[in-house]
Protein backbone atom coordinates (compact mmCIF):
# COMPACT_ATOMS: atom_id res chain seq x y z
CA UNK A 1 0.00 0.00 0.00
CA UNK A 2 2.09 3.27 -0.98
CA UNK A 3 -0.82 5.81 0.22
CA UNK A 4 0.61 7.84 3.03
CA UNK A 5 -2.26 7.42 4.69
CA UNK A 6 -1.94 3.79 4.72
CA UNK A 7 1.33 3.67 5.97
CA UNK A 8 0.83 6.49 8.41
CA UNK A 9 -0.69 3.70 10.32
CA UNK A 10 2.77 1.75 11.02
CA UNK A 11 4.00 4.88 12.43
CA UNK A 12 0.76 5.14 14.66
CA UNK A 13 1.26 1.73 15.74
CA UNK A 14 5.02 1.98 16.82
CA UNK A 15 4.53 4.62 18.68
CA UNK A 16 1.44 2.88 20.58
CA UNK A 17 4.08 -0.55 21.22
CA UNK A 18 6.52 2.44 22.31
CA UNK A 19 3.80 3.93 24.82
CA UNK A 20 3.34 0.44 26.02
CA UNK A 21 0.62 -0.51 24.53
CA UNK A 22 -0.07 -4.39 23.22
CA UNK A 23 -0.62 -3.71 19.65
CA UNK A 24 -1.86 -6.22 16.76
CA UNK A 25 -2.04 -5.07 12.72
CA UNK A 26 -4.51 -7.09 10.30
CA UNK A 27 -3.36 -6.64 6.76
CA UNK A 28 -5.46 -7.48 3.70
CA UNK A 29 -3.94 -10.11 1.56
CA UNK A 30 -6.12 -10.76 -1.31
CA UNK A 31 -9.22 -9.54 -2.15
CA UNK A 32 -11.78 -10.74 -4.96
CA UNK A 33 -14.71 -8.68 -6.31
CA UNK A 34 -16.15 -5.85 -4.94
CA UNK A 35 -14.12 -5.17 -1.95
CA UNK A 36 -13.44 -1.26 -1.02
CA UNK A 37 -9.97 -1.43 0.20
CA UNK A 38 -7.04 -3.14 -1.55
CA UNK A 39 -4.48 -5.68 -0.56
CA UNK A 40 -1.36 -4.38 1.43
CA UNK A 41 -4.62 -2.26 3.75
CA UNK A 42 -3.93 -2.09 7.18
CA UNK A 43 -5.74 -1.90 10.40
CA UNK A 44 -3.98 -1.80 13.66
CA UNK A 45 -5.56 -2.23 17.12
CA UNK A 46 -4.67 -2.00 20.62
CA UNK A 47 -6.06 -4.20 24.07
CA UNK A 48 -7.03 -0.35 25.28
CA UNK A 49 -9.44 -0.44 22.30
CA UNK A 50 -7.30 2.30 19.85
CA UNK A 51 -8.31 1.74 16.26
CA UNK A 52 -6.34 3.44 13.24
CA UNK A 53 -6.30 2.44 9.28
CA UNK A 54 -9.31 -0.11 7.96
CA UNK A 55 -9.17 -3.42 6.12
CA UNK A 56 -12.83 -2.60 4.52
CA UNK A 57 -15.30 -0.04 4.45
CA UNK A 58 -16.46 -0.86 7.86
CA UNK A 59 -18.12 -4.65 7.72
CA UNK A 60 -15.59 -6.68 9.49
CA UNK A 61 -13.08 -3.93 11.54
CA UNK A 62 -15.25 -5.56 14.59
CA UNK A 63 -14.71 -8.91 13.84
CA UNK A 64 -10.80 -8.11 12.64
CA UNK A 65 -10.67 -6.29 16.30
CA UNK A 66 -11.95 -9.46 17.77
CA UNK A 67 -9.53 -11.49 16.11
CA UNK A 68 -6.66 -9.33 17.05
CA UNK A 69 -7.59 -9.68 20.74
CA UNK A 70 -6.81 -13.29 20.68
CA UNK A 71 -3.56 -12.94 18.60
CA UNK A 72 -2.50 -10.56 21.34
CA UNK A 73 -3.28 -13.14 23.47
CA UNK A 74 -2.15 -16.14 22.40
CA UNK A 75 0.34 -14.62 20.11
CA UNK A 76 -0.34 -16.71 17.14
CA UNK A 77 -0.64 -14.77 13.90
CA UNK A 78 -4.42 -15.61 11.71
CA UNK A 79 -5.38 -15.76 8.44
CA UNK A 80 -9.26 -14.54 8.35
CA UNK A 81 -11.58 -15.58 5.56
CA UNK A 82 -14.35 -13.45 4.96
CA UNK A 83 -17.05 -13.40 2.29
CA UNK A 84 -19.99 -15.03 0.83
CA UNK A 85 -18.94 -18.90 0.76
CA UNK A 86 -17.66 -18.34 4.29
CA UNK A 87 -20.08 -18.93 7.48
CA UNK A 88 -18.85 -15.92 9.22
CA UNK A 89 -20.47 -14.14 5.93
CA UNK A 90 -23.52 -14.42 8.12
CA UNK A 91 -22.02 -13.51 11.14
CA UNK A 92 -20.20 -10.40 9.92
CA UNK A 93 -22.17 -9.54 6.91
CA UNK A 94 -20.05 -8.43 3.41
CA UNK A 95 -22.82 -6.19 2.31
CA UNK A 96 -20.40 -5.40 -0.80
CA UNK A 97 -20.36 -8.64 -1.46
CA UNK A 98 -16.83 -9.32 -1.81
CA UNK A 99 -14.61 -11.96 -0.58
CA UNK A 100 -11.14 -11.25 1.65
CA UNK A 101 -8.70 -12.56 3.70
CA UNK A 102 -6.97 -10.65 6.41
CA UNK A 103 -3.53 -11.61 8.10
CA UNK A 104 -3.62 -10.75 12.03
CA UNK A 105 -0.54 -10.51 13.57
CA UNK A 106 0.73 -9.23 16.88
CA UNK A 107 3.02 -6.39 17.19
CA UNK A 108 5.58 -8.02 19.60
CA UNK B 1 5.82 -8.40 13.68
CA UNK B 2 8.80 -7.93 15.34
CA UNK B 3 9.57 -4.26 17.18
CA UNK B 4 12.61 -4.02 15.34
CA UNK B 5 11.06 -5.36 11.50
CA UNK B 6 8.91 -2.28 11.96
CA UNK B 7 11.58 0.23 12.90
CA UNK B 8 13.45 -0.91 9.35
CA UNK B 9 10.48 -0.36 7.77
CA UNK B 10 9.52 2.77 9.04
CA UNK B 11 13.11 3.77 8.63
CA UNK B 12 12.84 2.24 5.14
CA UNK B 13 9.66 4.72 4.67
CA UNK B 14 11.20 7.79 6.14
CA UNK B 15 14.47 7.46 3.72
CA UNK B 16 11.99 7.20 0.81
CA UNK B 17 13.40 3.77 -0.19
CA UNK B 18 11.48 1.04 -1.89
CA UNK B 19 10.98 -2.01 0.45
CA UNK B 20 8.41 -5.31 0.65
CA UNK B 21 7.48 -6.88 3.44
CA UNK B 22 7.10 -10.74 2.82
CA UNK B 23 5.26 -12.77 5.28
CA UNK B 24 4.86 -16.23 5.14
CA UNK B 25 1.35 -17.85 5.08
CA UNK B 26 -0.33 -18.56 7.13
CA UNK B 27 2.62 -18.99 9.68
CA UNK B 28 3.39 -15.15 9.64
CA UNK B 29 7.34 -15.24 9.32
CA UNK B 30 8.75 -12.81 7.64
CA UNK B 31 11.40 -10.39 6.12
CA UNK B 32 12.64 -7.03 4.66
CA UNK B 33 13.44 -6.76 0.89
CA UNK B 34 15.49 -6.01 -0.56
CA UNK B 35 17.80 -8.32 1.31
CA UNK B 36 21.26 -9.38 -0.44
CA UNK B 37 20.40 -12.74 2.02
CA UNK B 38 17.10 -13.48 0.51
CA UNK B 39 16.41 -16.17 -1.53
CA UNK B 40 17.02 -15.39 -5.39
CA UNK B 41 12.84 -16.38 -6.17
CA UNK B 42 11.69 -14.26 -3.56
CA UNK B 43 13.81 -11.02 -4.24
CA UNK B 44 12.29 -11.30 -7.61
CA UNK B 45 8.52 -11.30 -6.87
CA UNK B 46 9.48 -8.83 -4.67
CA UNK B 47 10.87 -6.26 -7.45
CA UNK B 48 8.02 -7.29 -9.66
CA UNK B 49 5.48 -6.36 -6.91
CA UNK B 50 7.59 -2.85 -6.78
CA UNK B 51 7.45 -2.34 -9.78
CA UNK B 52 3.76 -2.87 -10.58
CA UNK B 53 3.51 -1.17 -7.41
CA UNK B 54 0.87 -3.52 -6.16
CA UNK B 55 1.02 -5.99 -2.80
CA UNK B 56 -0.43 -9.41 -3.12
CA UNK B 57 0.23 -12.86 -1.98
CA UNK B 58 2.79 -15.08 -4.78
CA UNK B 59 3.62 -18.50 -4.02
CA UNK B 60 6.91 -19.68 -4.71
CA UNK B 61 7.35 -23.49 -4.60
CA UNK B 62 5.06 -24.47 -2.02
CA UNK B 63 5.47 -21.80 0.06
CA UNK B 64 2.26 -18.75 0.28
CA UNK B 65 3.94 -15.41 0.35
CA UNK B 66 2.43 -12.24 0.62
CA UNK B 67 4.19 -9.12 -0.07
CA UNK B 68 2.95 -6.05 0.68
CA UNK B 69 4.70 -3.36 -1.13
CA UNK B 70 5.64 -0.01 0.45
CA UNK B 71 7.04 2.19 -2.56
CA UNK B 72 8.09 6.13 -1.72
CA UNK B 73 4.95 8.65 -2.24
CA UNK B 74 4.28 9.89 -5.83
CA UNK B 75 6.01 13.25 -6.62
CA UNK B 76 3.87 16.13 -7.85
CA UNK B 77 5.52 19.22 -9.30
CA UNK B 78 3.48 21.93 -9.32
CA UNK B 79 4.88 24.87 -11.55
CA UNK B 80 3.50 27.91 -10.51
CA UNK B 81 2.96 29.66 -6.82
CA UNK B 82 -0.74 30.70 -7.98
CA UNK B 83 -3.94 30.91 -6.02
CA UNK B 84 -4.95 27.16 -7.83
CA UNK B 85 -1.48 25.84 -6.27
CA UNK B 86 -2.93 27.29 -2.67
CA UNK B 87 -5.43 24.61 -3.27
CA UNK B 88 -3.86 22.22 -5.04
CA UNK B 89 -1.02 21.60 -2.87
CA UNK B 90 -2.81 20.78 0.97
CA UNK B 91 -5.00 18.80 -1.23
CA UNK B 92 -2.36 16.11 -3.30
CA UNK B 93 -0.77 16.45 0.24
CA UNK B 94 -3.44 14.76 1.63
CA UNK B 95 -4.12 12.35 -1.40
CA UNK B 96 0.20 10.70 -0.03
CA UNK B 97 1.68 12.96 -2.56
CA UNK B 98 5.24 14.69 -2.02
CA UNK B 99 4.54 18.13 -3.57
CA UNK B 100 7.54 20.54 -4.44
CA UNK B 101 6.25 23.75 -5.71
CA UNK B 102 8.71 25.51 -8.51
CA UNK B 103 8.02 29.37 -9.05
CA UNK B 104 10.73 32.16 -9.64
CA UNK B 105 8.29 34.86 -8.86
CA UNK B 106 9.71 35.14 -5.20
CA UNK B 107 5.89 37.11 -4.20
CA UNK B 108 4.21 34.19 -5.21
CA UNK B 109 6.30 31.44 -3.78
CA UNK B 110 7.13 32.02 0.03
CA UNK B 111 6.63 30.13 3.07
CA UNK B 112 3.51 32.22 4.04
CA UNK B 113 1.45 31.05 1.06
CA UNK B 114 2.83 27.61 0.78
CA UNK B 115 3.37 26.41 4.75
CA UNK B 116 5.35 23.23 5.12
CA UNK B 117 5.81 22.87 1.31
CA UNK B 118 9.20 22.91 -0.95
CA UNK B 119 9.38 25.61 -2.31
CA UNK B 120 12.24 25.39 -5.36
CA UNK B 121 12.84 29.39 -6.77
CA UNK B 122 14.74 28.21 -10.01
CA UNK B 123 13.81 28.95 -13.33
CA UNK B 124 11.74 26.13 -14.28
CA UNK B 125 13.61 24.42 -16.84
CA UNK B 126 16.79 24.27 -14.32
CA UNK B 127 14.18 23.66 -11.48
CA UNK B 128 13.22 20.73 -13.52
CA UNK B 129 16.19 18.95 -14.49
CA UNK B 130 17.21 18.90 -11.33
CA UNK B 131 14.11 17.20 -9.98
CA UNK B 132 14.57 14.55 -12.82
CA UNK B 133 10.78 13.71 -13.25
CA UNK B 134 10.49 9.64 -13.45
CA UNK B 135 7.18 7.48 -13.98
CA UNK B 136 6.21 7.98 -10.33
CA UNK B 137 6.43 11.99 -11.13
CA UNK B 138 2.99 14.31 -12.26
CA UNK B 139 4.33 17.68 -13.33
CA UNK B 140 0.88 20.16 -13.71
CA UNK B 141 1.96 23.86 -14.90
CA UNK B 142 -0.50 26.33 -13.65
CA UNK B 143 1.28 29.56 -14.53
CA UNK B 144 -0.26 30.73 -17.67
CA UNK B 145 2.80 32.33 -18.74
CA UNK B 146 4.83 30.55 -21.63
CA UNK B 147 7.89 32.28 -20.17
CA UNK B 148 7.12 29.33 -17.28
CA UNK B 149 5.21 27.15 -18.79
CA UNK B 150 6.76 25.96 -21.78
CA UNK B 151 11.03 25.42 -20.35
CA UNK B 152 8.73 23.06 -17.68
CA UNK B 153 6.44 21.84 -20.34
CA UNK B 154 9.91 20.58 -22.46
CA UNK B 155 11.67 19.28 -19.53
CA UNK B 156 8.66 17.17 -19.04
CA UNK B 157 8.24 15.83 -22.33
CA UNK B 158 11.71 14.94 -22.32
CA UNK B 159 11.29 12.79 -18.98
CA UNK B 160 8.86 9.90 -18.45
CA UNK B 161 6.63 11.91 -16.07
CA UNK B 162 3.09 9.60 -16.15
CA UNK B 163 0.64 12.61 -15.80
CA UNK B 164 1.49 16.00 -17.01
CA UNK B 165 -1.05 18.78 -16.80
CA UNK B 166 -1.05 22.31 -18.07
CA UNK B 167 -3.76 24.68 -17.34
CA UNK B 168 -5.44 26.78 -19.99
CA UNK B 169 -8.01 27.42 -22.15
CA UNK B 170 -8.76 25.35 -25.74
CA UNK B 171 -7.18 28.21 -26.85
CA UNK B 172 -4.59 28.78 -24.73
CA UNK B 173 -3.60 25.19 -24.90
CA UNK B 174 -3.58 25.13 -28.93
CA UNK B 175 -0.98 28.08 -28.54
CA UNK B 176 1.10 26.16 -26.21
CA UNK B 177 1.16 23.19 -28.27
CA UNK B 178 2.40 25.46 -31.31
CA UNK B 179 5.08 26.47 -29.60
CA UNK B 180 6.16 23.15 -27.99
CA UNK B 181 6.10 21.81 -31.33
CA UNK B 182 8.44 24.48 -32.83
CA UNK B 183 11.18 23.42 -29.32
CA UNK B 184 10.77 19.64 -31.52
CA UNK B 185 7.65 17.62 -29.97
CA UNK B 186 5.72 15.65 -32.29
CA UNK B 187 1.82 14.16 -31.79
CA UNK B 188 2.73 11.63 -29.93
CA UNK B 189 4.70 13.65 -27.54
CA UNK B 190 2.42 16.27 -27.62
CA UNK B 191 -0.75 14.32 -26.72
CA UNK B 192 1.08 13.38 -22.99
CA UNK B 193 -0.53 16.96 -21.95
CA UNK B 194 -3.33 16.93 -20.71
CA UNK B 195 -4.93 20.27 -21.42
CA UNK B 196 -6.92 21.90 -20.59
CA UNK B 197 -6.11 19.96 -17.30
CA UNK B 198 -8.58 18.04 -15.38
CA UNK B 199 -11.79 16.37 -15.57
CA UNK B 200 -15.05 18.41 -16.98
CA UNK B 201 -16.88 18.87 -13.75
CA UNK B 202 -17.21 22.70 -14.89
CA UNK B 203 -15.24 23.52 -12.27
CA UNK B 204 -15.05 27.32 -11.12
CA UNK B 205 -13.36 28.09 -8.09
CA UNK B 206 -9.66 27.31 -7.08
CA UNK B 207 -10.03 24.61 -4.90
CA UNK B 208 -12.76 22.68 -7.18
CA UNK B 209 -10.21 22.94 -10.23
CA UNK B 210 -7.81 21.42 -7.95
CA UNK B 211 -10.49 18.93 -7.54
CA UNK B 212 -10.88 18.62 -10.80
CA UNK B 213 -7.08 17.91 -11.78
CA UNK B 214 -6.56 15.58 -9.08
CA UNK B 215 -9.48 13.55 -10.14
CA UNK B 216 -7.96 13.38 -13.84
CA UNK B 217 -4.50 12.16 -11.72
CA UNK B 218 -5.99 9.28 -9.84
CA UNK B 219 -7.97 8.33 -12.80
CA UNK B 220 -4.60 8.07 -15.32
CA UNK B 221 -3.00 6.92 -11.95
CA UNK B 222 -5.65 4.14 -11.83
CA UNK B 223 -6.06 3.21 -15.45
CA UNK B 224 -9.61 4.32 -15.22
CA UNK B 225 -11.97 4.33 -18.57
CA UNK B 226 -12.37 8.16 -18.72
CA UNK B 227 -8.78 8.72 -18.19
CA UNK B 228 -8.24 8.08 -22.06
CA UNK B 229 -9.71 10.90 -23.29
CA UNK B 230 -9.14 12.11 -26.67
CA UNK B 231 -5.69 13.44 -27.37
CA UNK B 232 -6.03 17.26 -28.13
CA UNK B 233 -5.17 18.48 -31.18
CA UNK B 234 -1.97 20.47 -31.99
CA UNK B 235 -2.64 23.83 -33.80
CA UNK B 236 -1.38 23.58 -37.20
Amino acid sequence: MSDAEAQDILSVASGWRAAGEQVAIATVTETWGSSPRPAGSQLAVTVSGKIAGSVSGGCIEGAVAEAAMKTIASGVPQLLDFGITNERAWEVGLACGGKLKVFVEKLA
Amino acid sequence: MTPELLAALNAARAAKQPVVVATKLPGGEQQLLPDPAAPADLAAAAARALDRDESGTVKLGDTEWFLNVYNPPMRLIVVGAVHIAQALVPMAAYLGLNVIVVDPRRSFATDARFPNVTLNTDWPDEAMDALAPDVRTAVITLTHDPKLDDPALDRALRSPAFYIGSLGSRKTHAARLKRLRELGHDDAALARIRGPVGLNIEAVTAPEIALSILAEFVAVRRNAPMASKEAPKAAA
